[in-house]
């Protein structure tokens, strides 16, 4: 079938679904989700949304800029982090109006607490800068915003899977989609297309990611010709459940919790003398490593204590209740008695499409390619430049989303439909018809697991240029064996088998993109730690790096980045 | 260790009516149901559905029926059912599309019926709107509601009578009912004051035990029924 909509927004996250409460009322837009939208990955948020209100103690938006910024190492675009800083109270007042239930003071204002890397006067010491409902905050935000955009009438294709952007001369004109319950491949024709797919943690082995976050759409945009954007900054959370990967949020360390090594020390003590357990991620997650290497794991094995004992069974209760309870299903132990093993897991994806201030993608020379646009973490603004701060990425997508809708909602009247291109639906219908013809050959979870081995082991915490060789041919080798993934579901209803072959090329791809993108750059700089290249190098390096297909290689290219307030000087905690 | 399951299968296109097929699989105590779910659909059968996400019970994807039971795959361990043979079916009361997949749409039809979200007829503040720790606490326990419709598949009353508004709906109208920053507190009571709504719960308890969040929903419904006689009371 071909649907037509003005405008089409692919994805149901929080970004996705701020865009589309502005957009929403007058015009006619559509969402597109390949789960149904109240199970995106948002909703796994725990800990909370910044935001310099001062509700707590003094704080100032500044003060969030540089947080940011340094946080970034540097590499964020200034214009960008001080929009995101200054506008973050006005965002998240717009969230309590519209009826999202944060913790409260006890004078009746917005609850905050502390976060890693959030400070004030330019670093001194940790301030309450986050936002939260106990550690269930994204969730609470999406149920929210996704209510309130159908009650302005937006139209969603619930379990709508996109395969492929159209686009014509350069400019967007809709978009490809499978329907999971019937199998089924429509076309969308559309002057707007809005990008809001997400992050892509399911590249690796460990990760906080649930398994929808395969980064469809940024694979999309980059078999489209568009560029990718600071794709080998890659975010290692410090505290993932020991083996699963599941997130316990930063907020256990904003109430207080303490990260140990097996003798019981508290060895952030050593790393970051200033903000300890409160550093930014990178660093933490490589002390961790570090500790692990020099056989200071419990146990000497591959994993830390993080330890909340000491901050009681009422404050777990109140605060921390979710993460209380993971704890107990999954490792049978309770926080308020015992320390949790943990261990770094793949969370957060730096880089991706890139696009300005208001979410519009850019192309070729760094123009605007006309009606395409992107938020969220499958874009790249770039607000967190080679190391996001928790609590930061909520805040871009609430701010980054209402702009984006709004820039939309103003340019409509001037954007063009441009011409469907011929049997636009032909390359996916012929892929999943020799798909589902093929009978010999791997199954795409063999692959995977092979990929997910061969990232986490080789381009994680640590990188050096023997390992990204070895693991950049071993993912070459999986594309070729990519070419002969068989699957064993023929059928059209709910054919995941189907839907999880085709995510896995996205995976391969951006795999690909991540290790060509690391191994070119030639320093250490938040979260990309080269052992071969351990300073950050400002003279060479103080600049974003851009990735493009151009037919069956892909090509390099850097630009600038925007400094107006900080100057980049060494980055200590 | 070996893990027998007997999972419920059908293709409304291709099958006549639905039947069991039996799988067995290698796993570990502490694997999740939908590590095991995982296994079989990748080593063994790719043409069993299901639906997935988070895999830590905050997305609400994967209720169904675990050995008579409605619960999350993702948050019950093999460990749970040791020694047994695990029975997997989709959720009872709504019409399967697909192996462990129900169409959910009549669920979220009856949240939307409720108003899941604020209305208020006051001017906005600049900043935000104050509400007391004591009322954000009241909420507290709601807010953890991730729609995954367990509550909905275990009620005895919703299995008999399609009509019934049901345990999440009442869940969600509480919410919003006990916000001191929404204004339509009798208008909201009054949408719920019907035969198949609060009414209906005849306190089996069903829900509650079911619910994956541990929100005491019957207690809630309970609580909405008195305030209902509350308001009806100071009105008259
Ligand atoms: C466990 C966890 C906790 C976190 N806690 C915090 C926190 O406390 N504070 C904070 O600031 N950040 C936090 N983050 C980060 C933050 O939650 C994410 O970066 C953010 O939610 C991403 O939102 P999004 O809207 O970009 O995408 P998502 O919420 O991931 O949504 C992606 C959407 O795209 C859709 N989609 C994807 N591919 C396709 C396709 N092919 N076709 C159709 N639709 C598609 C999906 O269905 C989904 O609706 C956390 C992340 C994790 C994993
Ligand atoms: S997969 Fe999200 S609740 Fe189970």
């Amino acid at each position: 079938m071909e649907f037509k909509h003005d405008v089409i927004i692919v994805g149901a996250g929080l970004a996705g679904l701020r865009a589309a409460v502005e957009v929403a009322g007058n015009t006619d837009v559509a969402l597109i989700s390949k789960v149904y939208p109240t199970r995106s990955h948002s909703g796994a948020a725990q800990g909370g949304i910044a935001g310099a209100l001062g509700n707590e103690e003094p704080d100032l938006w500044e003060w969030h800029m540089y947080d940011t910024v340094k946080g970034s190492d540097f590499l964020a675009d200034q214009d960008a982090a001080e929009i995101l800083a200054k506008d973050a109270p006005r965002a998240i007042y717009e969230l309590e109006h519209m009826g999202v239930p944060f913790n409260r003071t006890a004078d009746g204002r917005i609850a905050q607490r502390a976060f890693g890397g959030h400070t004030s006067n330019f670093g001194k010491a940790p301030v309450k800068r986050a936002c939260h409902a106990a550690d269930r905050t994204g969730r609470v935000i999406m149920d929210t915003l996704y209510f309130e955009s159908l009650r302005k009438g937006i139209k969603v294709y619930e379990e709508f899977y996109l395969l492929d952007l159209l686009m014509h001369e350069k400019r967007v004109v809709g978009l490809v989609a499978y329907e999971l319950a019937t199998g089924a491949i429509h076309t969308f024709h559309s002057r707007a297309v809005l990008l809001a797919t997400g992050g892509f943690g399911k590249v690796y082995k460990t990760t906080s990611n649930c398994f929808a976050n395969t980064g469809d759409g940024v694979s999309a945009a980059y078999r489209a010709g568009v560029s990718l954007q600071d794709m080998e900054f890659v975010q290692f959370h410090p505290t993932g459940i020991y083996g699963l990967g599941v997130l316990i949020s930063e907020a256990a360390r904003g109430e207080g919790g303490i990260l140990r090594n097996r003798y019981g020390e508290r060895f952030m003590e050593k790393y970051a003398p200033g903000l300890k357990d409160l550093a930014p991620r990178d660093v933490i997650s490589r002390a961790m490593a570090r500790e692990i290497r020099e056989e200071r794991g419990i146990h000497g094995r591959d994993f830390m204590h993080l330890d909340l004992t000491h901050l009681g069974k009422d404050r777990l209760a109140e605060k921390l209740s979710d993460i209380s309870s993971f704890v107990r299903i999954y490792l049978g132990i309770d926080p308020a008695d015992d320390l949790i093993p943990v261990q770094h897991t793949c969370h957060y994806m730096m880089g991706g499409i890139p696009a300005n201030l208001d979410g519009q993608v850019l192309g070729e020379n760094q123009q605007v390619i006309q009606g395409l646009y992107a938020v969220g973490e499958c874009a790249c603004i770039s607000v967190h430049g080679a190391n996001r701060l928790g609590c930061n990425s909520l805040l871009d997508l609430v701010v980054f989303g209402h702009r984006a809708g709004k820039r939309i909602v103003r340019e409509l009247g001037d954007l063009a439909w441009n011409p469907m291109p011929k049997e636009p639906d032909k390359s996916f219908l012929v892929k999943i018809e020799h798909l589902k013809e093929r009978q010999k050959g791997e199954s795409a979870w063999v692959l995977r697991n092979e990929m997910q081995g061969i990232m986490t082991a080789h381009c994680s915490v640590f990188r050096k240029k023997e390992d990204l060789e070895k693991a950049l041919a071993g993912i070459q080798s999986l594309m070729e064996r990519y070419e002969k993934v068989v699957i064993d579901n023929r059928g059209m209803r709910f054919n995941t088998d189907l839907t999880e072959a085709i995510e896995l090329g996205s995976l391969l791809n951006l795999s690909h993109v991540i290790l060509v993108s690391a191994m070119a750059r030639e320093e250490s700089r938040g979260a990309h730690f080269r052992e071969d290249y351990p300073e950050r190098d400002d003279q060479n390096w103080l600049k974003h790096t851009l990735i493009q297909k151009t037919g069956e290689v892909c090509r390099l290219s850097y630009k600038p980045v925007t400094i107006t307030r900080f100057e980049p000087k060494p980055r200590v905690y | 260790m070996e893990v027998n399951f007997k999972i419920y299968r059908f293709d409304p296109e291709t099958d006549s009516k639905p039947y069991y097929r039996d799988y067995t699989i290698t796993a570990n105590p502490t694997d999740r149901i939908l590590d095991c779910l995982n296994r079989i659909k990748w080593e063994q059968d790719g043409t069993l559905s299901y639906r997935m996400s988070c895999g830590h019970g905050v997305c609400g994807s994967d209720a169904m029926k675990i050995n008579g039971r409605c619960a999350l795959a993702c948050q019950k361990l093999v460990k749970d059912y040791e020694g047994k043979e695990i029975i997997l079916e989709p959720l009872p009361s709504y019409k399967v599309l697909k192996d462990l997949i129900v169409d959910l749409d009549p669920f979220f039809e009856k949240v939307k019926f409720v108003q899941p979200y604020l209305l208020s007829t006051t001017a906005l503040p600049e900043k935000e709107r104050l509400q007391s720790p004591e009322n954000s606490k009241k909420l507290d326990i709601a807010i953890r509601c991730i729609l995954c419709a367990c509550c909905m598949g275990a009620c005895p009353v919703l299995n008999e009578n399609e009509r019934f508004l049901g345990p999440a709906p009442l869940v969600w109208a509480f919410r919003y009912i006990f916000d001191s920053r929404d204004t339509q507190y009798l208008e909201r009571l009054k949408q719920v004051d019907y035969s198949h709504g609060a009414w209906a719960c005849v306190n089996y308890y069903e829900c509650t035990r079911a619910c994956p969040k541990e929100i005491p929903i019957t207690k809630y419904i309970n609580t909405i029924k008195r305030e209902i006689q509350k308001s009806k009371d100071t009105n008259r």
